[in-house]
This record gives C-alpha cells, structure tokens and sequence, in this order.
C-alpha cells in the first residue's frame, strides 16, 4: 500500500478551475517533486492532502486514512510545513514547538525530547528563546520546518521547504530531507530546478492543474511518462540536472487576467 | 479532544499576555469601569451600599471591549496563514473552537476579577449584601461568555478584524438592547405581545438584570448558556466552510 494515496482530487474556487483530477501514489522511500509554475495548483493540491481544503471531487489517504473521512489519525501520521512556513509570532520558537508537539499529545519529557530532537535537526539552537517574529526569513522557515518533522511522522508533506533560505541553509535543509527519505514518504513541492537532483527520487510536473508529467530518476537521468494536452501519453527522457527545457515544453505560466 | 482543547487554550491565554493586548485591555476596562462607576453613575452620592451601578454599566462596556478581545480570535489566524498549520494539527475543529473561546473568557474572567477594589470599597462604606455581589459578577461573567461567542462567530467569518470588531458590535448591540424600552415601546405598536417577548427574551439586559437582583434563576443560565453554545457552533460552522473554499 502506498502511504500517500491521491485519487482524482479536483478543486474548483467559484469559476476557477485549481485542480483538475490529480491522482498520484507515493511509496516509503520516495521523495517526489513537486514541480510546476506558479499557478499550477501544487498548493491547493497539498492543501486538500493535508485536510486544510476541503477537494471538489477525488480523495487523498495517508497511510490508508482518508483525509477528509477519517482527518485525526491521516493527520497524525503526517508532518506538514505550510507554504510561507506559518507560526504564532508572538511565540517563542520553544513556546510554539512545544505548543505543536502537546496537540500532537506529547508532553513532558516526550515533548522535550522531541523538541530537541527536531532543534538539533534543522539548527534552531540559537534562536530558540527568541519570539518568532523577530526571526530571520531563513529562521522562520526552519521553525516551519522543525514542526514538521517534530513527532518523526512516516508521512511528511513540504510547500516550498527551502524557498527564502541561503545557499548554506538550503543545502542544510537538503541533506535533512536526504537523511529522512529512507523511512519516509515525502512530497515536496519546489520552483528550484536544481533541486529535483539534489534529494528527489521522483519528479512530477503539474501544468494548469493537472500532471503532464511523472518519472522515476535513476541515476541521474528521469523517464517522464508524459500526457499531452489531447490526452495522448508520451515519453520523455531527460537530465535530471536541466529540466528547464522539459519544463518550459510541459508548462504554461498562467497570464493574469 | 481534551487535550486539543487544552493545548489551544493554554497557547491563546498566552498569547494574550505576550503581547501588550493584555495590559492596555485590562487598564482600560478597569478605567472604565471606574470613570462608569463614580462619574456617571454618580456612586456615592447614590449613598447605597450595593454595586448595583457598577454592574449596571457591564453590559455597555461589554458591547465596545468584548469584540476588541474576540475579534482577533479566528480573523487573525486566517490573514498570518497559521489557521492552515493550526487545522491540519491532528486536534478536533471544536477543541480549537473551545480552546479558543475559553482562553478568552478566562481573560476576560481576569479583568472582571481585577475589579475587585470595587467590592472591598462597597464593603467598606457599608454592609451590602456580597451573595448578590457574587450573583452579579458570575451573571457579568456569564454575559461576557455570550458577547464572546457572538465576536468569536464573526471573526470566523472573516480575515479583517476591524470588519468583525464593527459587526461584532452591531450584533452585540441587537442582543443587548432588544429588552430595552426603546425597542419594546417602538416594537409594541405593531407585534403581537407573544412576538414582543420573544424578542424581550433575547435581551441581555433583560437576563443580567434578573441575575442583578441576586436572584439566579435556571432560566437566566440556560439562557447564557444555550447563546454561547449556539454561537461556538456557527463558529465551528463558518469555519469549516471556508475550508469548503
């Protein structure tokens, strides 16, 4: 079984058509990029996975759990870093860790030990007395991301998980996601090219709200199963390291209106 | 979801006092309550020994300083973003509706409790009878309750706080005031009397005045009671369908 399950999920906003029909398995041991232009829909797609979004059709389990069904235990086993890495400001990054880690019914010596478990794994030593708000742009996504991982849940969903960090920060945050892959299912959604070499084992392209796009990588080289705009499949093989030409091919920058 | 409700509560009192909200609140409630009090109320030349014109004065303070707590309640998780974190938190959508909610009464328990030079002056001059005091302060308590829940619906429904401050307190107003003579007299000339209290029973003033007198009656309770809870429920509500999008 798949830990991550998508089956069709579709989301409209009044006329707007987010996502249309997204259907995607994701094993132990994969970390999957989720790749495509702003607009696509990646977003919306990992908010409806994660039970923030309510989908207009089609369904997403975790670990067997549907989302929306069955939300406590699906959302217990999943770790999720929100796009923009939200947290309370006027809290401490210790205040708000241990706030995420009591709802997550870890307290005590639990709590801490997770806390620092997850402090020592994206660096956050340094500023943990600190309110949030007084973070650096770089901080305030590690915090994002020491509350994903905080209860080391099997599942771990990432909306731009090194968007706004520095060079070393995001190699920092790389070789973390690296490190955690084995035992994991990861989705991480990225504009960062680069990046699909760096960590992931798995691209997929969403284009307009649907896949065009969705390969395995091995050794360094992707076999895209693609689907065209007609809905004829197709192949393409590509350089894990230049995806920019398969990327301009399959996507489309939506033109504001 | 006990522990849910646990976690949001301890967070969102906290959050209270992190931040300079708290003491400007509470120094401005106990001003006002005060200035009400002495200068409007014209207490001691009223030369009885009761707090009757200081409870008075509650339900109009509420009306302005309960939405300035509750309206940050839900619209301001929505426009920083941390409403998606708090709801993918595997916690009960109610346990983050309650947390919440009794956060802020316990707050605005606080403040009413710091008032509490006024009953030590009542006694002070005189002998007034300190069950109703009691009576007064869990009644005022009781109808702060209600004021919350009424700002923590409307917050839910938007991401402004100014927009569920001004609405809060139109709704706020419309409960507080539909007991009051200037609505029954306007009112009396065109419902039917049966209309007429159903409208007078949804009054604050009409409920917290009962509960004034000292004595506690069932109804008054229920009354609060049932209003709070119907209103956590539209909060709860509202907030789900904006996950409907």
């Amino acid at each position: 079984m798949a830990m991550i399950e998508i089956d069709g999920l579709a989301k409209t906003f009044g006329p707007v058509a987010a996502v249309r029909g997204v259907t995607l398995n994701v094993d132990k041991g994969e970390v999957l990029g989720f790749l495509g232009p702003n607009g696509a829909g990646k977003s919306t797609t990992m908010k409806m996975v994660t039970g923030f979004l309510v989908p207009s059709a089609g369904s997403a389990r975790i670990c067997g759990h549907d989302v929306q069904s069955d939300p406590l235990p699906a959302q217990t086993l999943l770790g999720y870093l929100p796009e923009g890495a939200p947290a309370y400001g006027d809290m401490t990054a210790r205040g708000f860790l241990y706030f995420c880690a009591e709802t997550r019914g870890l307290k005590g010596a639990a709590a801490k030990a997770a806390i620092e478990a997850a402090v020592a794994k994206t660096e956050l030593g340094r500023v943990l007395e600190q309110p949030i708000e007084t973070l650096s742009k770089g901080f305030k996504r590690r915090v994002g991301l020491a509350q994903a991982i905080l209860h080391d849940p099997p599942v771990l969903i990432m909306d731009e998980p090194t968007d706004g960090l520095d060079p070393n920060q995001k190699h920092t945050v790389r070789e973390l996601i690296r490190e955690m892959a084995p035992t994991k299912a990861i989705i991480v959604s990225t504009h960062i090219l680069e990046e699909v070499a760096a960590i992931c084992t798995r691209a997929v392209i969403i284009d307009r709200g649907r896949v065009v796009a969705d390969g395995k990588i091995d050794g360094g080289v992707i076999h895209f199963a693609t689907k065209n705009a007609d809905g004829s499949a197709g192949e393409v093989i590509a350089d894990a390291r230049d995806l920019d030409g398969v990327f301009r091919a399959l996507t489309h920058t939506p033109v504001a209106a | 979801m006990f522990k849910g409700t646990l976690a949001v509560f301890r967070r969102e009192l906290a959050a209270y006092f992190a931040t300079p909200l708290a003491t400007v609140f509470i120094v401005i409630f106990l001003f006002a309550m005060g200035a009400f009090t002495f200068y409007l109320g014209g207490f001691y030349d009223s030369g009885q020994a009761n707090l009757g014109i200081f409870f008075s004065f509650h339900p109009w303070l509420y009306l302005f300083l309960i939405p300035a707590i509750a309206m940050r309640l839900w619209a301001e998780e929505r426009k920083s973003g941390t409403i998606e974190l708090l709801l993918t938190l595997p916690i009960p959508l109610s346990a983050a509706v309650i947390g919440k909610f009794l956060a802020a009464w316990v707050f605005a328990g606080i403040a009413l409790t710091l008032t509490f030079p006024m009953w030590m002056t009542v006694n002070f001059l005189g002998n007034p009878d300190n069950g109703v005091i009691l009576a007064s302060y869990l009644g005022s308590w009781l109808m702060a309750g209600g004021y919350l829940a009424i700002g923590s619906a409307v917050s839910a429904g938007t991401s402004n706080q100014v927009i569920a401050f001004v609405v809060s307190v139109v709704i706020s107003f419309l409960f507080t005031i539909a007991g009051a003579p200037l609505v029954i007299d306007a009112l009396s000339s065109i419902l039917p009397l049966e209309l007429l209290n159903t409208v007078s029973s949804f009054s604050f003033l009409t409920h917290f005045n009962a509960i004034m007198a000292g004595v506690i009656d069932l109804r008054d309770l229920v009354f609060f009671g049932t209003l709070t809870i119907f209103f956590l429920y539209v909060t709860a509500v509202l907030v789900d369908l904006r996950k409907a999008g």
